[in-house]
């Protein structure tokens, strides 16, 4: 089939074509130097032609069917090219597509598809019976089906949906582009009809701890990251774990699921040991101090956990231990030597974070252990320069330490034949699988489990003693020990894959960790432990145009968003409406206070209230008569669909596409009640007050509908409707239950209770007033340049050092100091000859070190960020 | 757009009677009704048929391997620059600038079809772009600026400015 002149340069797996960011196979090397990345090119080339258009999408197809198993929906994606192919075979009489005498690779991709369309089926048997082609295709598929498709598919990156959406069908698209009129049909409308006068389900069992697998129920054990202790979470960090956790398992129970969200700080580690030495507590009172600090940011989130728990228990020491053994007893263990950096000194080993130096590959002065804050590369210790130890400023030696490591490459097949089926069966985010492909492409390594360090879990080894495991290995066994510590049947949730789904919550960064390591942990331990089902990776939050940081007071924290007088559910909405799902998104306060005015206040709250205030003036607080018109029926069905939509993103963790849904229904409502005016009918006739309490009715009920699909999204709110409707609680199980049944919960007759405005209007000046109060240190640019880590150090100093501010002294060199790293930014904002910032910015390390010698200590550290793990 | 990008293709080519058009889909694919068979639809196909009819072969490619590279340059101009989303941009881009490199067509030192309509479907990206930018993606730039001076080439578009000289350092990229 391919000239054999080019059969040597084609390249299926090693090579990727140089100038391009992702990998694109099969890519053909020319003689002369140059790269086909194209299959359609390589095919022209090789005599084959394959009619460009259709590859891209059929591309896609096989992306769905081979790795995500999502055959049945491949129809949409390949319809519009097919049809299109269609067309041209009925309109030309002829027996082969123009050129299209040899497709192989294009019947191989379609021989998988099951197809209706007559005169294409009439093409594909005439070519499929050529006997060329019958080899081709065997030869490709092996009599394995799209199986064996597979590793090739994997080593592709996944195909873009932007260049397909064109092609599917307009109802796949997200709710923002579904804002206009949606055609529903007679039988939607009656069938919407139908629901609405079915009555409430009996309500549901109260939650009773402890929470158990049950059978023939779904049973879901969900957990979000374990925030490290000695940080103050930011918005980011709530909206990427606990938050999105917390709108899950609050849907899933209103779903009837029996469902554990459990969740807890990982306290061990490096940075604690740092940050005790920083305040000069133990490392447990900084645990304790700063668990503490958690629970109740938490807390004021509404964060609903079933238990929030910690890593330094007796139980996580048990479970970990037991799981090394294990893994040790099942020879996936493996010993080497490390060389370490040991400070003679403080006799002990050096962790990374432990040792600054001189950046090996910038020349930066104070780049740590691990990696270079200028230049933003990975450094090994003892690669460093001139390396000090950070606690004594002695230089360390390089000693050498005997370590574990977990055999990856050992439990790669099985890991591997487990993912498959796990992301093939679960929900993982796409962002999930292409991280976890990415690792699995670059092949496995052994990782090191043990540390030369005090806090943590003690290695049992009589060999390690003195050494305590890593904290990768460590802190996600504390989802089973946090578990151990809320029950003592733990093992019924944990050891019990055929029972339970299991949900894991997490900010992108911490996927390599649930998908690969963790899993490898537990496979090798053989102990049929239960495996994450569904992976839920969000992507980052930015704060306004820059990043959360709190060493530059860049940002909103945790503990100051209550500070702010913003409602706690308010804040809840905002952060769920611009959850990073599928992208990076970024937090602004004029767009806070811009959704909060135009999407609760006046889209969501004007129509709740007005419904509520309607029964209130027209009807002495009690629901009218419905008699329903067809109007009225389909705005049912209308309604009905939302909620439906709804229930169907929620189900596959949309949280943000889901909200949108709620906002599409207050906003039907409102044009409702904007077309029938009832507050003009109710001083009409009789037929005319008939229609009042018509819209009235149905609209109050569409708001008690509507505090139920907020629930999980803003709790608070959620029951202040129902209180205020005075609903029974019975209908916050009926309405979400199937796909979705909105029944007519407040009938007529039924009194509704006192009716106020649940939102209020955020002013442009307070907004104004936040901002610049979160928006960073005012006396220093915001912006990242050279000599800010140095001033930043200087300002940290001045806020933690409080005895400097009674002496003048030193007070009065900080003060030079920031005048001099104001004239070097200065000079820089004026694009000043290189050399001549040079020197000032060496005198202002020189003033650094005066500091340092008035203080009578070696300087403070500058500040890290301490990213998890 | 794709009907005014074939209007200044027959002008750059010489055709002399301009060929009607007309589109079908919400996507606006020009099609070409053909007096002597099947009317072609697409914006490559009809460009390379205009190439044919005005006996201009060597804007295809002058060998085999030259003529798939062409191709496949044509075929990414319509699957990665008629639609992409915003954060395409940076890739193609970044492609771009690492392949043309070390070359001064997109088919090495020949002009072809592939400069021409790769040159009208990233126009609207290279307009949008701060001075900054154009610097950074230099070897894009240096192309598209030659592209656009190429005699009868820019036709219906707008010229987009480039500065002879850097003004900002590497530093600050």
């Amino acid at each position: 089939m391919m000239s054999p002149a080019y059969k040597k340069f084609l390249v299926f797996s090693e090579k990727v074509v140089p100038f391009l960011s992702r990998p694109a196979l099969p890519a053909l090397l020319l003689p002369n130097g140059q790269h086909l990345f194209s299959s359609n090119a390589i095919c022209r080339l090789s005599t084959l032609i394959i009619h460009c258009f259709c590859q891209p999408a059929l591309l896609q197809a096989l992306h769905m069917t081979v790795l995500q198993g999502k055959g049945s929906e491949v129809s949409k994606v390949i319809q519009g090219p097919l049809n299109y192919l269609v067309q041209s075979l009925s309109k030309i009489n002829t027996p082969y597509l123009t050129g299209v005498k040899s497709q192989h690779l294009f019947l191989c991709y379609l021989s998988k598809f099951p197809f209706n369309f007559s005169s294409f089926k009439l093409w594909f048997d005439r070519v499929n019976g050529m006997h060329a082609c019958q080899t081709a295709a065997q030869k490709v598929l092996q009599g394995k089906g799209h199986e064996c498709m597979k590793s090739y598919m994997q080593r592709q990156p996944a195909p873009q949906i932007s260049q397909c959406r064109d092609m599917q069908p307009s109802n796949s698209t997200p709710a923002e582009a579904d804002e206009g009129e949606r055609l529903v049909s007679e039988e939607e409308i009656e069938a919407a009809a139908l629901t609405w006068n079915k009555g409430l389900s009996p309500q549901a069992t109260e939650r009773k701890h402890p929470i158990l697998p049950q059978e023939g129920k779904r049973n879901i054990l969900l957990t979000s990251a374990l925030p490290y202790v000695n940080n103050v979470p930011h918005l980011g960090n709530i909206i990427g774990c606990v938050l999105s956790a917390d709108v899950f398992s609050r849907y899933g129970r209103l779903r009837g699921w029996n469902l554990l969200f459990v969740c807890g700080t990982d306290e061990y580690g490096t940075a604690t040991e740092n940050k005790a030495r920083e305040e000069g507590l133990t490392p447990q009172q900084i645990c304790d101090k700063y668990h503490a600090v958690h629970s109740s940011i938490y807390k004021w989130f509404q964060i609903d956990f079933d238990f929030f728990g910690r890593t330094t228990t007796e139980k996580q020491t048990e479970i970990a231990q037991d799981i090394f053994w294990r893994l040790h007893k099942n020879d996936f263990l493996v010993e080497d030597t490390v060389e370490q950096l040991c400070c003679e000194n403080c006799k002990r080993f050096l962790a990374d974070r432990f040792v600054e130096g001189i950046c090996p590959h910038c020349s930066y002065p104070e780049a740590r252990g691990d990696q270079c804050d200028k230049c933003g590369r990975l450094i090994n210790a003892v690669e460093l320069k001139e390396p000090q130890c950070k606690v004594c400023r002695q230089t360390p030696v390089i000693r050498t330490s005997k370590h574990l490591f977990l055999d990856l490459p050992k439990l790669e097949s099985q890991l591997e034949q487990w993912l498959d089926k796990s992301t093939s069966g679960g929900d993982w985010t796409p962002n999930a699988k292409q991280i976890t492909r990415s690792w699995l492409r670059d092949g496995l390594k052994p990782r090191c489990i043990t540390r030369d360090l005090h806090w943590g879990t003690p290695v049992p080894h009589p060999d390690f003693k003195e050494k305590v495991f890593y904290v990768w290995f460590d802190a996600p066994i504390g989802y089973l020990s946090i578990t151990a510590n809320y029950t003592d049947k733990w093992e019924k949730w944990w050891k019990n894959p055929q029972q339970v789904e299991l949900y894991n919550f997490m900010a992108k960064d911490n996927v390599p960790f649930h998908s690969v390591v963790f899993p490898c942990s537990l496979l090798g331990a053989q102990d049929n432990y239960t495996l994450v089902n569904h992976l839920v990776a969000t992507e980052y939050l930015n704060y306004e145009d820059t990043k959360f940081s709190k060493s530059r007071g860049v940002g909103v924290f945790g503990d100051m968003a209550k500070d702010t007088g913003i409602p706690s559910d308010v804040w809840r909405f905002y952060l769920l409406y611009v959850r990073p799902e599928g992208q990076d998104s970024a937090f602004s306060w004029a767009d806070m206070a811009m959704k909060n005015n135009s999407e609760l206040l006046n889209n969501l709250g004007n129509f709740i209230n007005r419904a509520g205030m309607f029964v209130m003036k027209f009807f002495e607080g009690c629901v009218p008569v419905m008699d329903l018109q067809h109007e009225d029926k389909r705005l049912l069905a209308l309604v009905g669909w939302e909620l439906q939509q709804y229930i169907q993103l929620m189900d596959k963790v949309k949280i943000r596409d889901a909200l949108k849904h709620i906002l599409n229904i207050s906003r039907h409502g409102n044009q409702y009640i904007q077309v029938n005016e009832p507050w003009k009918k109710i001083k009409g006739g009789d037929t005319e007050r008939q229609r009042a309490g018509t819209v009235t009715g149905v609209s109050v009920n569409i708001a008690c509908l509507l505090s139920v699909m907020l629930l999980p999204y803003m709790p608070t709110v959620s029951q202040t409707i129902r209180d205020q409707l005075n609903a029974p609680q019975s209908c916050i199980n009926t309405m979400l239950q199937g796909t979705g049944t909105f029944v007519c919960a407040l009938s007529a007759g039924h009194r509704v209770g006192t009716v106020s405005p649940l939102f209020q209007k955020l002013e442009a000046d307070q907004i104004e007033a936040l901002k610049k109060k979160f928006g960073g240190q005012q006396v220093f640019d915001p912006s990242p340049l050279d000599s800010t880590p140095a001033i930043v150090y200087l300002c940290k100093i001045l806020l933690q050092h409080s005895y400097l501010r009674e002496n003048l002294n030193h007070f009065e060199t900080i003060l030079s100091n920031l005048s001099q790293g104001d004239k070097v930014r200065a000079l820089k904002a004026q694009k000043a000859e290189k050399a001549v910032i040079t020197a000032e910015v060496a005198k202002l390390l020189d003033l650094k070190k005066q500091l340092a010698v008035a203080e009578g200590k070696s300087p403070e550290p500058a500040p890290q960020k301490s990213k998890k793990k | 757009m794709a009907l005014r990008e074939l209007s200044s293709l027959e002008k750059y080519l010489g055709l002399k009677k301009p060929n009607k058009y007309s589109t079908q889909g919400d996507k606006k694919i020009p099609v070409l009704q053909n007096n002597n068979g099947p009317p072609l639809v697409g914006l490559v196909t009809i460009a390379c048929h205009l190439v044919k009819e005005a006996k201009r072969p060597e804007l295809l490619g002058d060998s085999a391997e030259s003529r798939a590279v062409v191709q496949q340059w044509l075929e990414f101009r319509v699957t990665r620059l008629d639609s992409y989303s915003k954060e395409d941009i940076k890739t193609i881009l970044k492609d771009l600038n690492a392949y043309l490199q070390d070359k001064v067509y997109m088919a090495g030192n020949q002009f072809t079809l592939a400069d021409t309509l790769i040159y009208y479907g990233i126009h609207p990206l290279i307009v949008d772009l701060a001075i900054q930018e154009k610097e950074q993606y230099v070897n894009v730039t240096r192309w598209f600026n030659h592209i656009q001076h190429y005699p009868g080439i820019r036709h219906h578009l707008p010229p987009v400015v480039v500065l002879r000289n850097r003004i900002y350092t590497s530093r600050h990229h």
